[in-house]
């Protein structure tokens, strides 16, 4: 007894982290708002109503499949909200309302909740939902509206990486920094994404790890690729869904390594991949199956990186010790 | 073993229904057992074709059952599986050839995958677990049981998958009604051109069939637990249900597959 008051010895932990799954995934919505708002000012107002089917239908679906599977509800921690909104953001703004519902239903009841919830998924869920889509729907994830035609009569065009760089019809570099191109409805806008991606990096919810490395290794080949030439790093950078996939879809944490060494060599490895897809591969849809594959090897990369304990002996120490034995 | 045995004495007063509903669902080849899941996945983008192939399998699996029962004290130990080969071999060949010559579509359709009923894991299984042990009779009654159990699994993929795949039913039907003289009825298709819905492709590709396949194990194990039965798993030799059967897991030595799947 200290001035009459008690000496209360608690279990641990005694320090406590403010953070929290719904703070978190709270923060990565606050990040994708700009995009939401450019993709809205750049495809027209059909950009609401698709990200509110996608966003309630992937709500709707945690709240039944884990209703039906009798656990505890998880739509609090607001993290289908996330997958729904991501997904909307990987779709064309043209989608019939049905297909973003499916989509939304495949993140969160085969990707999500078939492996036990969040936390428990091997891939990214909205990433597999889009593949999924891809897969299923070509002709309607194809259809490339072309930007502000909303205004007038909708029109489409390709992609930025479909038409090439210097080619005819490739949108210019300002034009590609604001988005004004035909593209996903959240992908287009460069400073939306990346100022969403700051953010993050700033309230510490990814680590900057996968982000540089992944955005590096992509202009590293494509500087060897296009022979030195800045502009095409910038049109590959720009083009398609680098931002959206390094800032906000590699950095999930429960399909990315662990350890910072582990995720730089996830980073390096989705920009490989990436590269080779763009450069030599017919098919356009580099970042999906990109960072699908690497989630596909965290758990050998994190086996891979696991840290020394420390004061034991050193790999080749032991190797020797073994070899006398 | 000892079980075995005394079930082998036993066999021809046990009532052969139980030999034949066992493979239907508590020891259903596909969904239970996990077997032959090669031609599970890759033939069944439609339910012409699911059922073509369960019925060639099915032919096979109870001529192979017969012939093996009637060999079983002639066959030394030793050189069993490549006598049990050569006999399921000479069966498939006349299936396909029978498939080739009358039903030239579904030959067309089915592929490669014809030939290798020689090496589905079903009409080994059941060779080994089962003929290689049993009088003819039940092993009959056996492999027919096995191989309805087996046509009704991939009938019911091939269901799924071919209406939300490609938004048709019975579609090819004609190929197989030809046999039968019946015309004009080549399956229905639900989700025309120009409906408001399109086919979700991705259940006819490789990806659908593994979630169809999973999703269709999922309901199975449910139902198995539901009946106090141990679910079906790929986790080693003493959940697989072949276990009691196995002459390598009787010895103590047990699959490869299992020291992998746990180191």
């Amino acid at each position: 007894m200290v001035n009459g008051k008690k000496l209360v010895v608690s279990a641990s932990p005694h320090l406590r982290s403010t953070q929290t799954t719904t703070r978190i995934m709270l923060d990565v919505i606050l990040s994708l708002i700009p995009a939401l708002i450019a993709a809205i000012f750049i495809f027209g107002p059909r950009v609401i109503p698709v990200t509110a089917v996608s966003i309630s239908s992937a709500v709707l679906a945690e709240y039944v499949s884990r209703k039906v599977m009798k656990r505890h509800q998880t739509i609090g921690d607001l993290s289908a909200v996330v997958t729904g909104l991501i997904l909307a953001l990987n779709l064309p703004v043209s989608i019939p309302y049905w297909i973003a519902a499916i989509g939304s239903i495949v993140a969160i009841v085969v990707v999500k909740q078939f492996f036990g919830g969040i936390g428990q998924n091997f891939a990214n869920p909205a990433i597999t939902a889009r593949i999924v889509l891809l897969l299923s729907f070509g002709p309607q994830m194809g259809n490339w509206v072309t930007p502000l035609s909303w205004k007038t009569a909708v029109t489409t065009s390709a992609t930025p990486l479909a038409v090439g760089y210097g080619n005819a019809g490739a949108p210019s570099l300002t034009d590609m920094l604001l988005g004004l191109r035909g593209g996903c409805l959240g992908e287009t806008c460069a400073v939306a994404l990346i100022l969403g991606g700051v953010y993050l990096i700033a309230r510490k919810v990814i680590s900057p790890a996968i982000p540089l490395t992944y955005i590096g290794t992509v202009a590293l080949i494509m500087l060897i690729a296009g022979k030195g030439d800045l502009g095409f790093v910038a049109y590959q950078i720009m083009g398609g869904g680098l931002l959206l996939g390094a800032f906000f879809m590699a950095t999930d944490y429960s399909t990315c390594p662990i350890k910072v060494r582990g995720k730089i060599i996830f980073g390096i490895g989705c920009g490989i991949i990436t590269s080779l897809i763009r450069l030599f591969a017919s098919m356009t849809e580099a970042v999906s199956f990109a960072i699908l594959l690497m989630n596909l090897l965290v758990p050998f990369i994190d086996r891979a990186t696991i840290p020394k304990p420390f004061g034991t002996p050193k790999k080749e120490k032991k190797a020797k010790e073994a070899a006398e034995k | 073993m000892a079980k075995q045995t005394k079930l082998a004495k036993n066999s021809e007063k046990k009532s052969l229904r139980k030999e034949f509903t066992k493979g239907l669902i508590s020891e259903n080849p596909t969904m239970r057992l996990v077997l032959g899941t090669c031609p599970t996945l890759a033939v069944t983008t439609s339910i012409v074709n699911a059922l073509g192939m369960g019925v060639s399998a099915m032919i096979v699996l109870v001529c192979s059952n017969i012939v093996i029962s009637a060999l079983r004290k002639v066959i030394p130990s030793k050189v069993r599986i490549p006598a049990y080969i050569v006999i399921i071999a000479s069966f498939v060949t006349i299936v396909q050839m029978i498939v080739k010559a009358f039903v030239p579509a579904l030959d067309k359709s089915l592929g490669v995958f014809l030939p290798l009923i020689v090496v589905n894991c079903i009409i080994l299984g059941r060779a080994e677990a089962f003929a290689g042990k049993n009088p003819v009779l039940a092993s009959a009654v056996d492999g027919l049981g096995m191989g309805v159990g087996f046509t009704f699994a991939l009938c019911c993929m091939g269901a799924i998958r071919e209406v939300i795949g490609a938004g048709t039913i019975f579609a090819g039907a004609e190929s197989l009604l030809s046999i039968a003289g019946i015309t004009g009825f080549d399956g229905f298709t639900l989700i025309g051109e120009n409906s408001l819905f399109s086919p979700m492709t991705i259940f006819i590709l490789a990806p659908g069939g593994f979630f169809t396949f999973g999703i269709l194990m999922a309901c199975a194990n449910k139902l198995a637990e539901r009946k106090g039965k141990p679910k079906a798993e790929l986790g080693g030799c003493s959940a697989c249900p072949m276990a009691k059967n196995c002459a390598l897991l009787a010895k103590g030595e047990g699959c490869e597959e299992k020291e992998e799947a746990e180191a």
